[in-house]
């Protein structure tokens, strides 16, 4: 057995008595005398010696001498339920009743409650075969629990609209508040950066052929048909999405959500909805706002980098977008707002109820939305190609 | 001889300006099981913070034995408060691991045990507890006596020489209250730990309390101290009688012979 030393302050004994266990057999009764201080900072002897004599047929009995004993802690126990154990095994009587009162109360509460049997965790399968199955089934049974989660929503939308069902006017304009004004700070900066990044990126390539005016070209419907909405988006879902499973699974694991049903709250009208509305009004205003602000920052490169006027290039901006550009962003980025509520306020709803089920929830929603945002998009800008907006 | 485990001296409790309470002092010994009592808001919970280090104190000091707590550096208070051990209300099991991760963590990282060691260690102590054979298990998937009975074993990890509980019987039934406190009262008996507990649990503050102190919402200081049965016999402060006889001032044993008690 291997030397070991505990470092907890109070086992730090300076002298510890030597720990030893003396055996003797008359006839068929095994005694083990322990002795010394059995801590968990002292050095113990193996007990092979013992669990070898217990294999010894003759022995039928195993009794203890405590007279010797020192203190004594966990380590002890753990080593006497160890000897007791294997004694059972072999169908040897073993006598705890010469045991100090102390170690036969542990030991009694020890055996007090019978391991379970039945109870067992089977264990995860570790074949590759079955754990692609697995995979499988669960992203099936992920797809059918969304396009549930987008029935009752749409059912409970219908309630909503023809007056069945309520929507509380401050729970929404608080997640107005919350998805809109409050996030834009953080799309400012993004969108101004991005702007400022197109706007170099292409002035690399246009300069070569002196189009440096091209420049605002690039950036406007850059901005205004893809990248701000997909800014907007991708911040959303890190900053809303993820705030959303966040709140409804640490609701889910309190138990909040189970007491606004039984209060007669349905989760669907009374959570979501509002985080679904008002995500969907705020995502079209905040793709125009994004759109603006980045060719703001592609003006701030190209005026003050390149022989160009701001004037010059507002005129050349203006030109070269038009409402088509600017509605078919807007329209991209209220489905990406669907998508986002969607994602976030299921996995929210879906959530465990403990610490690590909420974290899982946020990483889900996030990965989720940005998943979905992604190929919406190309599906999207396929779509426009075709029809050729 | 007694020796004191425990001293809190001149302690004073407070959330910025507001004070909770003031002026505490009192010894625990070693070997006690010693009842923080006093009717619910009064600073009980507060009053755990401040010893178990995870609030500063606005006034006074706490001493283990002879060693400060609250000036001492981070380290030594490091080092005193690896001799303690806290069971939290609800257990405040890690739920990102199982049973048997949550009782290892504190053996795996202050000790420097062998792996097998720790094993049996951590099986002895889950054992103890009644939860042999569900170290495999998420707290989630337990109830919330499991809960609470694991997160004992996880305090019990170290073999603390004092134990701390913040209401360990609540939200548990009769029976498991009292097995809890039978537990308790073993840990004691057998182990040599002094147990201090926060509780307003009438049947467990009789059953096992040898020791205790009453906080006052109103006066915001300590008004009672000494063993439950002895206060409730001897105290002539009605609001101590009131709480511990639930306000049925009538059960009291040494009443007047005109409404005997039952």
């Amino acid at each position: 057995m291997a030397k070991q030393q505990a470092s907890t302050p109070h086992n730090m004994t300076a002298t510890l008595t030597p720990c030893s266990i003396t055996l003797k057999q008359t006839e068929s009764t095994l005694e083990a005398a322990f002795s010394g201080a059995w801590v968990l900072a002292a050095d113990i002897p193996p007990l092979s010696p013992v669990l070898a004599q217990l294999d010894n047929k003759g022995v039928k009995r195993l009794v203890f001498a405590m007279q010797g004993l020192g203190k004594w802690d966990s380590l002890l126990m753990t080593e006497l339920i160890r000897l007791i154990d294997e004694g059972k095994k072999r169908g040897i009587d073993v006598d705890t009743r010469t045991l100090p009162e102390g170690i036969q109360g542990l030991l009694s509460l020890v055996y007090a409650v019978p391991e379970p049997t039945g109870r067992q965790r089977s264990a995860a399968p570790t074949q590759w075969l079955a754990v692609l199955g697995t995979a499988g089934l669960d992203l099936y049974q992920d797809g059918q629990a969304f396009i549930g989660f987008i029935g009752e929503l749409a059912l409970s939308l219908l309630a909503l609209l023809r007056g069945k069902a309520r929507l509380r006017p401050v729970d929404f304009w608080r997640q107005i508040q919350d998805c809109g004004p409050s996030a834009l700070p953080i799309i400012t900066l993004i969108s101004l950066l991005v702007g400022l990044i197109l706007a170099f990126v292409g002035a690399v390539q246009l300069a070569l052929f002196g189009a440096e005016i091209y420049i605002a070209d690039m950036v406007g419907l850059g901005m205004s048909r893809d990248m701000g909405g997909l800014m907007a988006a991708v911040i959303m879902t890190g900053r809303t999405g993820a705030s959303f499973a966040a709140q409804l699974g640490t609701m889910q694991a309190n138990s909040e959500i189970d007491a606004l049903k039984t209060m007669g709250f349905e989760p669907l009208p009374f959570l979501v909805l509002p985080r679904l509305l008002a995500l969907i009004c705020m995502m079209p205003l905040l793709c125009l706002y994004a759109d603006v602000v980045g060719i703001a920052g592609g003006a701030l490169v190209t005026v003050n980098f390149f022989d160009i006027s701001l004037v010059q290039y507002i005129e050349r901006t203006a030109s070269a977008i038009h409402l088509k550009d600017f509605s078919m962003g807007i329209v991209k980025c209220a489905v990406y707002g669907v998508l986002i509520a969607l994602s976030g306020c299921l996995r929210g709803m879906q959530c465990g109820r403990s610490a690590s089920a909420v974290g899982d929830a946020t990483t889900s929603a996030v990965v989720t939305g940005i998943v979905f945002i992604v190929i919406a998009d190309a599906v999207m800008t396929l779509i426009c190609n075709r029809l050729g907006i | 001889m007694a020796t004191p485990c425990l001293t809190i001296k001149n302690l004073t409790l407070a959330y910025a300006d507001y004070v909770i309470q003031q002026d505490l002092n009192f010894t625990v010994n070693q070997g006690d099981i010693f009842i923080i009592m006093g009717s619910s808001g009064c600073g009980k919970s507060t009053l755990l913070m401040n010893l178990i280090g995870l609030m500063q104190p606005v006034k006074g000091d706490v001493l283990y034995g002879e060693d400060s707590l609250w000036q001492a550096d981070h380290q030594t208070r490091q080092r005193l408060l690896q001799r303690t051990g806290v069971l939290f209300q609800s257990g405040a099991l890690l739920s990102s691991m199982t049973l048997f991760e949550n009782v290892a963590l504190p053996l795996t990282e202050h000790t420097r045990l062998a792996a097998g060691r720790i094993r049996q260690l951590v099986n002895y102590k889950l054992a103890l507890v009644g939860l042999a054979g569900f170290a495999d298990f998420y707290p989630a998937e337990l109830s919330g006596g499991m809960q609470k009975r694991a997160g004992l074993a996880r305090a019990m990890a170290l073999d603390p020489e004092i134990l701390f509980f913040d209401e360990p019987s609540a939200g548990l039934d009769p029976l498991s209250a009292k097995l809890l406190d039978d537990l308790i009262r073993n840990l004691r008996d057998h182990l040599g730990t002094t147990i201090i507990m926060v509780t307003h649990e009438l049947a467990s503050i009789f059953a096992i309390g040898t020791n205790s102190v009453f906080l006052d919402t109103e006066t915001k200081t300590m008004i009672a101290i000494g063993p439950p049965q002895q206060l409730l016999a001897e105290s002539k402060d009605p609001k101590i009688i009131r709480f511990l006889t639930r306000g049925e001032t009538a059960a009291r044993p040494t009443d007047s012979p005109k409404t005997p008690a039952v």
